[in-house]
């Protein structure tokens, strides 16, 4: 669609007249079109969805869903043939594994999330089941959306396991828990659980998680409200329907009237069933809404992140003050912090010059490794700020631009809905114009 | 002018806008001009015109009913309306009436043409009373509404080539209150009446035995045709609630809009843009619903009560047929006075074929008002729904519009 455009660039979509299909995906296209990281090399994608019977650990009878994940090197599709993909299946729970690792592997990177596990926010109570055909569909678009967000990205797309999950369809479980990552899930789960307060955080981090706050509230809300006014929508064009039987009914006892009668109600009977496709793409603009309510997770996980670096950093440096206090008080014989030994050997009469000369070697050695620790931890902290808010700017950009492009699309829809109406009512009036 | 001694106050929010239109309007007596002020209002009464202008006639007379006042007594408390009449008539002896009337005084009315003229179809009143209880009867909505079904009603009767002509409905627009009272008191008194009540009945329980084909066919068709105009009236109601609820709905989902702007900063622009479309087409999809309840909600409902008033007509055509033909029983079986017996059954003869004829004629004049109202109410539905379309069209695009004429703006700087 956009010409000549180096890859890194933005690519802005200037056509006006989108088709469904394309609106369906205008994100993930523009993931395609600008060929970053791994999609220089392949092409990916999540083809099918289909239901599978087995036993589970408990030894009972279980029903899920595979998704079937083709893929492809770029350079084998030529003019002449396109090669059969290679394929694998792999299920929800799969993908939650391989995004648990890249979160522990990576915790500077703010990770794409997955798309829901159960329908929790549906404006149909149809659409509220796991099975329900086109839940399944709109999971399939977001796993493959959460692939491309993978392979797009300039650190994971380089990750070994994530490669695997796309080729090894056998013993890739085995493969992520030999990297050892869950012995780091449960470290980093107990840290990040405990209640502690830092001093000095970076201010970007505090507005962040500030900012993800907010947009997580919002967004529960947009989708919410949209939900409602989806639903009462539905309600005006379906009673519509009414029209077109009673038309026809009555048609039948009218001379003059009749024919203006009853085409006019199979108009209003199009116009009654237009609904259902007008709320089903719609529903792909809620996705894009939720995908971003979910990412949300993730920004607080590279927040909590740092604010966990920064406290274990501001820990060893007050632990080097206080031993070099301690030292302090040793050389200079003066006391300024309390300590029993201190007490009892006021008490119990001074201790021998020998005896202070060792515990000053003990601490004077406790202060080299503490500023060894100090600076790791500032070395630890500093990496992971820089690294971090590269990602937290690239992710930014993502989002005003995948956004920008959601809410332009609503507005075709809404345009697309607009046209509609026109033209049925129009046709509508003509009709009961002859009457 | 009220004539009683009664506290009168012009209620709030009534037809301010329409009695000022109504004035401004009427005051203009060229007659020309005053074609275009009656079609200028409900439109689904400009078929009924071009009904009067078939016949060749140029409308002669024009009633309005405005201006609502309560007048409290100490037994009741009641709504009177302002009724105003201009005409070129002989039979009035002047061009310009003004009086006041009350809801009774239109039943009266009704209930005079009706006697006069069993067999023509007479327009309908809106309903005596409500259902939904004693509140409800002097809400703004409900005067108004009512208001206009009444000025609809006079307007039929004036449109009527053999009801505009009733001596009754001369009264009713010319007599001041006091005059209106004393003249009612006239006529077949009630025992008379309650007579005349006894023998239709008696009547209408023997029913008729020979009945014309065509008035059986009229018949399916009432019934037929009642049924479906209930289940229109029905389902225009329910679309009308369906959209306040959704106007509800709506009016929370442009703030969350602006709420989520406060947070972000390149994205400003467009949450502002869409909060505001939503806004915009709030407004309009809320006009839209006003339209569907001032134009096609009253039209079907006023056939609704018309597909009553048709079916009183054909019993009242049955019963005169029916008295006819147990008097000429009686001539066959009875020993009475042949002579006078014979002379009542032509009377009745007579009141028969006149009835018939009489409900021949308006029937073909009630189809196709009926068709032409029915066909404006739809067709100006239609056309507003287009409009509303339109305009929302219009908001999205000029939306759409600024945002690509943004992106074009960056992509042009930064390449």
């Amino acid at each position: 669609m956009m010409a000549d455009c180096a890859p890194e660039e933005i690519a802005v979509i200037g056509n006006i007249d989108h088709t469904s299909a394309e609106l369906k995906n205008n994100i993930r296209n523009s993931m395609v079109e600008m060929e970053k990281g791994l999609l220089r090399k392949m092409e990916i994608s999540v083809a099918e969805a289909e239901k599978r019977s087995g036993k589970n650990a408990v030894n009972m009878l279980e029903t899920y869903t595979v998704y079937l994940i083709e893929t492809r090197p770029v350079d084998a599709v030529t003019e002449d043939m396109t090669p059969a993909p290679d394929l694998l299946w792999r299920r929800y729970s799969e993908f939650e594994l391989l995004r648990n690792y890249l979160l522990v592997t990576y915790p500077f990177v703010v990770v794409a999330p997955l798309p829901e596990k159960r329908a929790e926010i549906a404006w149909h109570k149809l659409s509220a089941d796991n099975m329900d055909p086109d839940f399944v569909e709109r999971r399939r678009v977001g796993l493959e959306n959460f692939l491309l967000r993978v392979a797009c990205h300039p650190v994971l797309c380089n990750d070994k396991i994530f490669y695997l999950f796309l080729t090894e369809e056998k013993g890739w479980k085995e493969m992520v828990y030999d990297t050892g990552f869950q012995a780091k899930a449960d470290s980093w789960l107990k840290a990040t659980n405990a209640a502690f307060r830092v001093k000095n955080p970076d201010k970007r981090f505090t507005e962040l998680k500030h900012y993800s706050d907010e947009l997580q509230a919002v967004l529960s809300q947009l989708l919410r409200v949209r939900a409602r006014v989806a639903d009462r929508l539905y309600g005006v064009y379906k009673v519509h329907g009414n029209y077109g039987r009673v038309f026809s009914e009555w048609s039948a006892i009218e001379k003059e009237m009749g024919d203006g009668l009853q085409s006019a109600g199979h108009h209003v009977d199009v116009y009654a069933a237009s609904v259902d496709d007008i709320l089903e793409e719609e529903e792909n603009y809620a996705d894009q809404l939720k995908e971003y309510l979910f990412y949300t997770d993730a920004l607080r996980a590279v927040c909590r992140k740092h604010e966990l670096t920064q406290f274990e950093l501001e820990t060893a440096a007050q632990d080097l003050a206080s031993k070099k206090q301690q030292k302090e008080e040793l050389v200079t014989g003066t006391v300024r912090t309390f300590s029993f030994k201190g007490m009892a050997s006021k008490l119990f009469g001074q201790e021998t010059a020998e005896q202070r000369e060792a515990k000053i070697q003990v601490l004077e050695q406790q202060i080299d490794e503490g500023e060894e620790a100090v600076k790791e931890k500032n070395k630890e902290s500093e990496d992971f700020v820089k690294t971090a808010w590269v990602d937290v700017e690239r992710f930014k950009e993502q989002k005003d631009r995948d956004l920008k492009e959601a809410l332009i699309s609503y507005a075709i829809m809404q345009i697309s809905m607009c046209k509609k109406g026109i033209q049925v009512w129009t046709n509508a009036k003509e009709c009961f114009n002859k009457m | 002018m009220s004539g009683t001694d009664a506290e009168s106050t012009v209620l709030p929010n009534q037809t301010h806008t329409m009695a000022a239109d109504i004035c401004g309007q009427t005051l203009d007596l060229d007659e020309d001009d005053d074609l275009e002020v009656f079609s200028k209002q409900a439109t689904h009464r400009s078929a009924l015109e071009l009904e009067a202008d078939d016949e060749g006639d140029l409308k002669d007379i024009f009633v309005t009913v405005d201006n609502p006042e309560s007048h409290i007594t100490a037994i009741e408390t009641f709504i009177t309306y302002r009724v105003l009449t201009k005409t070129t008539r002989s039979e009035f002896d002047n061009s310009e009436y003004e009086v006041r009337r009350r809801y009774q005084d239109f039943f009266w009315l009704k209930g005079k043409l009706e006697e006069a003229h069993p067999t023509l179809i007479v327009p309908p009143l809106p309903e005596k009373f409500v259902v939904k209880g004693m509140v409800e009867r002097f809400s703004g909505d409900f005067i108004e509404t009512r208001r206009k079904a009444l000025h609809r009603f006079l307007n039929h009767v004036a449109d009527h080539a053999i009801l505009s002509f009733s001596e009754d409905f001369k009264v009713f627009l010319t007599a001041q209150v006091w005059e209106l009272a004393s003249y009612k008191k006239q006529g077949p008194g009630l025992l008379s009446r309650m007579g005349e009540t006894v023998r239709a009945v008696a009547n209408s329980v023997r029913g008729v035995k020979n009945r014309p084909e065509e008035f059986t066919a009229m018949q399916l068709y009432v019934e037929a045709f009642s049924n479906k105009i209930i289940s229109l009236d029905k389902v225009t109601q329910r679309i009308v609630k369906e959209q306040k609820e959704y106007l509800g709905e709506l009016k929370e989902y442009a703030p969350v809009y602006t709420l989520w702007s406060g947070s972000e900063d390149t994205l400003v622009g467009p949450l502002k843009g869409v909060a505001d479309c939503i806004e915009r087409c709030w407004k309009e999809t809320e006009e839209q619903d006003n339209h569907l309840t001032d134009t096609l909600v009253p039209t079907l409902h006023e056939y609704v009560l018309c597909s009553e008033s048709l079916k009183a007509v054909l019993r009242r055509r049955d019963n005169i047929q029916a008295e006819f033909e147990a008097k000429n029983e009686a001539l066959a079986t009875k020993k009475v006075d042949q002579d006078a017996l014979k002379e009542e059954i032509d009377k009745l003869e007579d009141r028969v074929e006149w009835a018939n004829n009489a409900l021949k004629g308006d029937w073909s004049r009630w189809q196709k008002c009926m068709r032409g109202d029915i066909k404006s109410a739809f067709v100006s539905t239609a056309q507003k729904n287009v409009d509303y379309y339109e305009k929302c069209l219009a908001v999205w695009e000029t939306f759409l519009l600024s945002q690509r004429s943004e992106g074009s703006e960056d992509a042009d700087n930064s390449s």
